[in-house]
């Protein structure tokens, strides 16, 4: 596996990573390589220029405040896994950084550069949508936001423009009576999502209050469901069943492992199974 | 050293390997070494109009482009041949380099060399083949339609080969009479063998001296030296050596010659320089030698008692596009000579078609043809169980060949040795308490949810291809004995040179245990030397099961040799006659004296110095032993398996694997569960998500790991082994052999168990791999 030539260049900071994108046209962006390197070794891309934006602290870390828990895009699968912070105020995402590839792939890998390559069998998208979270990114005009379910836009398309960096993702913190939960059911090859149901529920004196559901790997962005009928149930099995039912999507996707019609199904099922365990942990 | 032999020493290989400094093909550099990068044709069938090379050759750095003309300009015979002929087999020419028309994607169709490696990628990119696409068949049912494209000319039908082997007429009469029959129709998944080191080689031509070294990834380093000078290059086979430095795996993908090595010794010779060619995981997975892709019809007959009374086995089995080395007879003599499986079947044919496909070639992998076999007698077995009312256990117990009755014969052509099948069966139904899971079978059974299913497979293997000149009857181009050259030194170390080529297994380690149980010494001062035409004398190399059988027997053959050469250097300085020596702990005794005795260094010392010597005894304490065995060897076992089956999504997950496995004696039980381990990872893998999918275009869909899923740890459960032990009575060591029992013995216990689970749903059979969807499918059909 060769990869075409390229020229590589590693920013010290934001603001130089920014100026090597006005710089270089077609340039890639890399913090984990673990999309784009594999891409580059099969020559599916060949991108002239490289930036490594792969150790700028500034995009690191994670902390709450104010009821809203904060993830630099350069923060890796498995801090997150393992964030203190986010079992504490959000603890869906760390369940979902556990479920991506290994553990080395885990340790390189980026919440940035997971959700700006937008692949339908990742297991981040859903949960930040369901989540209702809030993607910001820089350029040299200024900064902007917006929410994950307008940022992924197609397959492999996000909302991410040309002189834009991610740089980090905000989601609220989970409140109390409120139970999450991702489940996977993962591609036994490229260890992806074949399907990722991602399900919260609030439940308030034994009556749910709030309720929701996002399914992965189905479409070719995650696919949000009405469960609002859950609102004002007990939670019953039959009521969730009912609720994960409504999944639909008009053009799922299908390969030789799981057409499309099985994906929707399965979509359904673990939709339901999701459900029922942000209950059980409400 | 007593003891040695059934212990677990370590693995003497795996310091070098887990640091990180053993060295593989791919990280050896010589002076001057360049690189190549093969053009492969992306159609499974096209016309090469033309081929133009003028943009790669401009770019700075290329060295040459070779193409097909430059094969023929070098006057060499330039074929890549098979090495196993059948009655009437078809051989059209494997050309190194494809001259006018391309057969799979994959093939060959230019060559470039470059001062490095991305150089050579980058001008492969840029090697303009004109192609004229034509229709092609990738699929082996649809390859013997009427208007199916044929691969080649010579080749009507797309058959290679139509082999049959057994009597018709009786197992005609037996289903004619039978009390009840079972039938099935299933593919066998074809596979990909992903050697976790891709294939790769060096060579290095020398000019002054007409002499080239080829560095390569090998499992038959002078099979190979024999393919590639006889066929492929032209050259003598005096001025070749090939050398297999550290392998990577292989599991039978690298016994195989190959188109790419040889024309990477072409460049070399070409270029009068070294040059390097490593393989990508892409390139290894279009044109490494697959396996299995079988379609089988398959039917049981028996009497009222459910004893089988005949099988009769209809195949279909591809070849691919070529007719890779052994390719033949993987789906003959291994395959529906093992029909018999552990049953007492008074009739029994197999009827096979090789047919040529636009795809890889397919040849032995892990097992070659016996996995294949026991999928289909095992299968049919699970169906017996149930049709006849026996259930699993009785059906296989009553069939068995009875203790008291070998050496047996079946009916198609192998006489087993030995074997003890109860044993192992009960053994394997104590270790799963058997009881116990049907009561848990039933009560999910009447619950409703996940179900759980119990799947058996009483496998037999055949390791050791032998001997010689029966296998040589059969169509083999090759004898099937192996040799070894044992030097005792003057200090009374060992070196030992065997032609049975490591490439995983711990030959180094395995062998110094044979050589020092035998002469009373430690492992420690034993070295052993594979790998290397230069080195060793010769040898058919590592394949079948058969190093420790074959390989092993030919040391502890030479053993046997020194000491009684030994004795007689004893007899010499002790004054005592030959006859009266006795060897014991590594000291030559004069029976009934203790105390006139010499240890070996003082024997090996004196057999150098030569001072005080027997008159008529040559000098030196070596000794080299080509063994030619007597018979193949015959381990067995049963396999138990539980899985649940989530009946909502078609999930499967493996809950309990128990293995009871006879490999005669053991040399290091650490090493044998390990090999079990490796083939039950593969096993399961083929039945559960290995599969090598070609869409009818012949495009390879599954040509990455992203898609082609291998068992990765987390899918695996901790295995539970036991053994019981018959040894071998034909070889001096009482091996067996234990390289491919888990990967032929698992599949069908993997299936049998699904199919077990899903019986409340009418289910019978799900073709491997048993994805999620198609078991959801099964399930609500």
């Amino acid at each position: 596996m060769y990869p075409a030539q390229f020229d590589y260049r590693r920013a010290g900071s934001v603001d130089e990573a920014l100026g090597l994108l006005q710089e270089h046209e077609d340039a890639k962006l890399m913090a984990g390589g673990h999309s784009l390197i594999p891409m580059m070794k099969l020559r599916l891309a060949q991108p002239p220029v490289v930036i490594d934006i792969g150790r700028l602290d500034e995009l690191k870390g994670i902390s709450e405040a104010g009821g809203s828990v904060r993830v630099g895009s350069l923060t890796t699968h498995a801090e997150i896994a393992a964030s203190d912070v986010l079992a504490a105020h959000c603890p869906v995402l760390a369940e979902a950084a556990g479920h991506i590839g290994d553990a080395q792939v885990r340790n390189r890998g980026t919440i940035g550069g997971n959700i700006a390559h937008a692949d339908p069998g990742s297991d981040i998208p859903p949960v930040l949508v369901l989540l209702g979270a809030s993607v910001h990114l820089q350029s040299p005009s200024g900064t902007r936001s917006g929410a994950a379910g307008d940022f992924f836009q197609d397959l492999l398309m996000t909302d991410v423009g040309e002189d834009e960096i991610l740089t980090h993702v905000d989601a609220p913190a989970l409140g109390a009576g409120t139970g999450a939960a991702y489940l996977k059911f993962e591609h036994p090859a490229s260890g992806y999502a074949v399907v990722g149901a991602a399900a919260s529920v609030t439940v308030h004196h034994g009556r749910c209050t709030a309720a929701g559901l996002v399914v992965g790997g189905v479409d070719a962005t995650p696919t949000a469901v009405d469960v609002s009928s859950l609102i004002g149930t007990d939670l019953s099995d039959d009521a969730i069943a009912a609720a994960a039912s409504g999944l639909s999507a008009e053009d799922p996707i299908g390969d030789i492992f799981a057409s499309g019609d099985y994906r929707v199904h399965v979509g359904k099922v673990y939709g339901k199974r999701a459900l029922a365990a942000a209950r059980d942990r409400a | 050293m007593a003891g040695v032999l059934g212990t677990s020493i370590k693995r003497r290989e795996d310091p070098a390997l887990i640091t990180g400094r053993g060295k593989y093909t791919d990280d050896l550099k010589v002076e001057g070494m360049a690189h190549a990068a093969i053009v492969r044709s992306p159609y499974a069938h096209a016309r090469i109009r033309g081929i133009d090379a003028s943009a790669a050759e401009a770019l700075p750095g290329v060295l040459a482009v070779l193409t097909a003309r430059d094969v023929a300009a070098a006057g060499i015979p330039g074929v890549v041949p098979v090495g196993w002929l059948l009655p009437d087999l078809k051989t059209p020419a494997h050309p190194m380099i494809a001259a006018d028309t391309v057969r799979h994607v994959g093939d060959a169709v230019a060559v470039v060399v470059a001062e490095d490696r991305y150089i050579a990628r980058d001008a492969a990119d840029r090697v303009a083949v004109d192609y004229e696409p034509l229709d092609a068949v990738a699929d082996v049912v649809a390859a013997l339609e009427e208007r199916a494209p044929a691969v080649h000319d010579e080749a009507p039908g797309n058959v290679a080969f139509d082999w049959e082997i057994g009597d018709r007429e009786a197992v005609d009469a037996a289903f004619a009479q039978a009390a009840s029959t079972v039938e099935l129709d299933l593919r066998n998944n074809r596979l990909i063998p992903h050697a976790i080191e891709p294939r790769a080689v060096l060579a290095s031509y020398d000019s002054s001296t007409g002499e080239m070294t080829i560095h390569m990834t090998s499992q038959n380093p002078h099979v190979h030296r024999l393919l590639m000078t006889l066929a492929s290059l032209g050259m003598p086979e005096h001025k070749v050596r090939i050398v297999a430095p550290e392998v990577g795996g292989g599991v039978g993908s690298k016994i195989h010659h190959y188109a790419d090595e040889a024309i990477v010794g072409l460049c070399s010779m070409k270029l009068d320089r070294p040059v390097k060619w490593t393989a990508t995981r892409t390139e290894t997975n279009l044109t490494d030698a697959h396996g299995r892709d079988h379609s089988t019809h398959c039917a049981l007959a028996l009497d009222a008692d459910g004893r089988i009374t005949g099988l009769k086995v209809e195949t279909a089995a591809a070849m691919g596009a070529y007719l890779s080395t052994f390719a033949p007879a993987v789906p003959t003599y291994l395959y529906g000579t093992l029909m018999s499986g552990q049953y007492d079947i008074p009739a029994i044919h197999c009827h096979v078609i090789g047919v040529f496909t636009h795809t890889a070639p397919v040849d032995a992998y892990r097992g070659a043809g016996r996995p294949e076999a026991t999928f289909v007698v095992e299968r049919l077995m699970h169906l017996a169980g149930e049709a006849t009312g026996l259930g699993p256990i009785e059906v296989r117990k009553r069939n068995f060949v009875p203790a008291d009755a070998f050496p047996y014969q079946t009916q198609v052509a192998l006489a087993y040795d030995s074997g003890n099948y109860g044993p192992a069966m009960d053994r394997a139904l104590e270790m799963i308490g058997y009881d116990d899971v049907r009561g848990e079978q039933a009560s999910r059974r009447s619950n409703g949810g996940r179900q759980i299913g119990i799947g058996f497979s009483s496998y037999i293997e055949a390791c050791g291809l032998a001997p010689s000149a029966v296998v040589g009857s059969l169509g083999a181009q090759a004898g099937q004995w192996e040799s070894a050259d044992v030097r005792v030194h003057p200090t009374a170390s060992v070196t030992v040179y065997t032609g049975s080529s490591s490439h995983g297994q711990g030959h180094e380690t395995t062998f110094s245990q044979i050589v020092a149980d035998r002469l009373g010494i430690a492992p420690e001062a034993v070295e052993v030397i594979h790998g290397d035409t230069d080195l060793v004398q010769f040898g058919m190399g590592t394949y079948g099961s058969r190093s420790a059988a074959v390989g092993g027997s030919a040391i502890a053959r030479s053993v046997d040799k020194i000491i009684e050469k030994g004795k007689k250097i004893a007899a010499h300085l002790l004054e005592a006659s030959a006859e009266d020596i006795e060897y014991e702990d590594g000291n030559f005794r004069v029976a009934g004296s203790p105390d006139r005795a010499l240890g070996l260094g003082d024997v090996a010392l004196q057999a150098y110095l030569a001072h005080n010597y027997p008159d008529d005894l040559e000098p030196g304490l070596s000794a080299t032993s080509f063994y030619d065995p007597s018979n193949f060897t015959y381990p067995f076992g049963t396999h138990v398996c539980v899985v649940e089956v989530d009946t909502e999504t078609g999930g499967i997950e493996l809950l309990r694997y128990a293995a009871v496995d006879d490999v005669g004696n053991v040399i290091n039980p650490m090493i044998v569960d390990g090999q079990l381990h490796g083939g039950l990872a593969q096993g399961i893998g083929q039945a559960l998500w290995e599969n090598a999918v070609y869409d009818d275009s012949g495009q390879l869909v599954t040509g990455s790991l992203m898609d082609y899923a291998l068992p990765k740890i987390h899918n695996l459960i901790q295995f539970e082994l036991d053994r019981t032990t018959t040894p071998c009575p034909h070889n001096p060591l009482g091996v067996k052999g234990v390289g491919e029992a888990g990967a032929i013995a698992s599949p069908p216990a993997v299936v049998n168990a699904v199919v077990d689970a899903l019986a409340p749903f009418g289910v019978t059979h799900i073709d491997m791999p048993l994805t999620p969807e198609k078991v959801w499918r099964a399930v609500n059909a």
